[in-house]
């Protein structure tokens, strides 16, 4: 059992002074998950704001064996290092325990880099995928991904005169890397650290791939405040826009659920991003999300067995 | 040393990959390389290998895991073929800037589009500029020397950089030579174990790989690279010259063939200049002064060395198997071109751009280049700089 108290004296595997922005959701993440790991990790981090951020040459915030490649390829990179292990394993080359964990944000894990994530996933390689989804390429300057919220407000889905943002639903990425039958998928929260970190450990234990998908806050890209972060992540949690769950060997547990669901209107009214579905030319946008929210939130509840 | 046996290129390559016993392979298969993929898993399959295998979903994938084994201090080999290279090109470029000693086996194939099968060599000369060692091999029994040899040129502690070993696809991947390998020990004993430099795996530090490198050093690490292929110069010649003491068979940047007295040659990469060597011996029968020279070392460029084996001749033929769309001639004779343009003699230099796509040259095509150099000669005149060679216009 995690406890926070642990949690505080422990200075981490990523230092302070990396150049994310204020309020960003990734570091919290990454520092959360890597408190739980007790071997020696090698960290593989797809190239996007985590990346730019951390290892400057010739610094580096990560107290891990760290590699970068590309973009699109952390999953694959990760794969490589994680074949190399069991190669000089199995001739008596090395030794140690290693733990071997990628992040990408959303572009490098729902877009770009879903091959590799695919192809890793499927080979069974031991290796935990997280994904700090901050919902857009926000690296870049905030273009729309395959993890944005329909409706969203981003570079390469504006609000114009006659498109209102995004037309797209968001990816459930969750439940395609569990078709892959892998041993262990999961969402997660930084607000719910406990839940998180316990994802964590449970990924970290089974015996091949596993992935976890955690909901990020960008204030730049979310137009939010950068001292509400973990607010919005919490209400994002109440409202079951982002329901906490977990997908072991095929079954669905959902991991924490909201005694009542709190109306989605409060996740999208302190974002910016959402601030024309409040327009009256867009009236019913708001109930549109409602319903989808309410769709994903039943099919969830049957999958975990609890509904019809 | 072990006796002749009878093998196709892909299956000379497969053997010496076996041989190499690397710890780590990751490839998909692509024509015409597939056959080397196959066997080297059945390799895997039957325990005769300590090799992981990663059946990667693409050849993006394939350098991707070949690098990140790399980096977690493996010694790890890939392979492809043309549109294999091309999809791995981004990654191609990285494992070389991250100083990587991959080695990786290229069955050269015609680059889509169109879509073709058949050999050509665009799709090496597309990663010319990517910063690995290029190798050519004539035959199938280059092919596999040129793989050990690659190996220990790539782990140089003064060179540290991939090294692509290329063979013509078809014309020697899927015909049958004999070939003398060489014994398991024997190989066991050249490469030695590998030690790598820097090991995302090393117990005792922790390592960084592919950080952000902005103005303040990018320059200087690319610097660097150009350091290393300096230095791979010298290091392909050491090596040879053990190879040579192994295998009495002699490899350097290229090979001179009647060149000595010579005064038309031709220059080219692979299976046409073993055709080419034919042509010559024919000429020289005629009396007409004809050599070449075999290149094996396309990247880096063998300057300095070209400079003075071409130093007496007349008229040389560029042979390029692919074009480079400049309308200024192909990869090899820029090359050529650019070496020899200080050189202050009156050679007279001529462009072939043939092959393309698997088409076809033969011994009567390559007599006729010789014939044509020759005429240069006589009137002193070049009529056509480049020259598409064998095509239907």
């Amino acid at each position: 059992m995690v406890k926070l108290k642990d949690l505080t004296k422990n200075k981490g595997l990523l230092s302070g002074g990396h150049r994310l922005c204020q309020g960003c959701g990734a570091s919290v993440i990454v520092h959360q998950a890597l408190q739980v790991v007790e071997n020696p990790v090698v960290i593989a981090v797809a190239t996007g704001c985590l990346e730019v951020s951390t290892t400057i040459y010739p610094f580096t915030a990560w107290r891990t064996s760290f590699i970068h490649n590309a973009f699109e390829n952390a999953a694959s990179t990760l794969s490589g290092v994680e074949t190399a292990y069991r190669s000089l394993k199995k001739q008596g080359k090395l030794a140690a325990d290693y733990n071997f964990i990628a992040f990408g944000g959303d572009g490098g894990t729902y877009d770009i880099g879903f091959q590799a994530l695919s192809g890793a996933m499927e080979r069974g390689h031991r290796l935990l995928y997280i994904c700090y989804d901050n919902g857009a390429y926000m690296n870049t300057g905030i273009q729309r991904s395959s993890a944005t919220p329909w409706g969203a407000n981003t570079t390469t889905s504006p609000v114009g005169k006659v498109i209102p943002g995004k037309k797209q639903y968001r990816k459930e990425l969750t439940e395609i890397i569990a078709a892959h039958n892998v041993p262990y998928v999961a969402q997660a929260s930084p607000y719910h650290w406990k839940d998180f970190s316990r994802k964590v450990k449970k990924a970290l234990e089974v015996a091949g791939p596993s992935f976890i998908n955690v909901l990020s806050v960008c204030p730049r890209g979310w137009r939010t405040a950068e001292n509400k972060g973990m607010e919005i992540t919490k209400i994002a949690v109440e409202t079951n826009v982002w329901p906490l769950y977990e997908i072991e060997d095929g079954e669905y547990h959902i991991t924490y659920k909201p005694k009542k669901a709190r109306p989605v209107i409060e996740w999208l009214k302190p974002q910016g991003r959402f601030k024309h579905l409040f327009a009256e030319a867009n009236t019913g946008m708001v109930e549109q999300i409602q319903q989808h929210v309410n769709r994903r939130w039943q099919k969830l509840l049957k999958l975990s067995g609890q509904a019809q | 040393m072990s006796e002749q046996i009878a093998l196709t290129g892909n299956e000379a390559l497969a053997l010496a990959m076996k041989q190499i016993n690397p710890d780590v392979v990751a490839a998909y298969p692509i024509t015409p390389q597939t056959e080397v993929v196959q066997l080297f898993s059945q390799f895997v399959a039957d325990g005769v290998v300590d090799t992981e295998f990663v059946t990667v979903e693409s050849e993006h994938s394939a350098m991707s895991a070949t690098v990140g084994a790399s980096a977690g201090g493996a010694r790890a080999m890939t392979a492809t073929s043309a549109n294999g290279l091309a999809l791995m090109w981004e990654i191609v470029y990285i494992a070389a800037s991250t100083r990587l000693p991959i080695v990786m086996p290229v069955v050269n194939r015609a680059l889509s589009g169109p879509i073709n099968i058949h050999c050509d060599h665009s799709d090496a000369m597309g990663a010319r500029d990517s910063g690995w060692l290029q190798l050519f091999g004539e035959n199938a029994q280059a092919a596999y020397d040129n793989v050990i040899q690659a190996l220990r040129i790539a782990e140089h502690r003064d060179v540290m950089l991939p090294v692509m070993v290329n063979m013509d696809g078809f014309i020697i991947s899927h015909a049958v030579e004999n070939i003398k390998p060489l014994a398991d020990q024997d190989i066991r004993d050249f490469i030695g174990e590998y030690q790598p430099a820097y090991s995302l795996l090393d117990p005792d530090q922790t390592t960084t790989y592919g950080p952000l490198d902005l103005q303040d050093f990018y320059f200087e690490h690319k610097r660097q690279q150009v350091d290393g292929l300096e230095h791979a110069l010298e290091v392909v010649l050491d090596i040879g010259r053990e190879f040579y003491q192994l295998t009495g068979r002699d490899y350097g940047y290229f090979e001179k063939y009647r060149l000595d007295d010579a005064e038309i040659a031709l220059i080219g990469l692979a299976s046409t200049m073993g055709t080419a060597r034919e042509a010559v011996n024919n000429l020289r029968k005629e009396g007409i002064k004809a050599g070449l020279i075999n290149l094996r070392l396309f990247r880096p460029f063998p300057v300095q060395a070209l400079r003075e084996a071409l130093q007496d001749i007349k008229v040389l033929g560029v042979m390029d198997r692919a074009d480079t769309f400049s309308l200024n001639g192909g990869p090899l004779f820029g090359e050529i071109r650019n070496t020899l343009f200080d050189f202050g003699n009156k050679l007279k230099i001529v462009n072939y751009i043939y092959g393309l796509g698997g088409r076809d040259i033969n011994l009567s095509d390559l007599e006729g280049i010789f014939r044509q150099l020759l005429e240069v000669k006589e009137n002193g005149k070049v009529k056509q700089l480049v020259n598409y060679y064998g095509v239907r216009e």
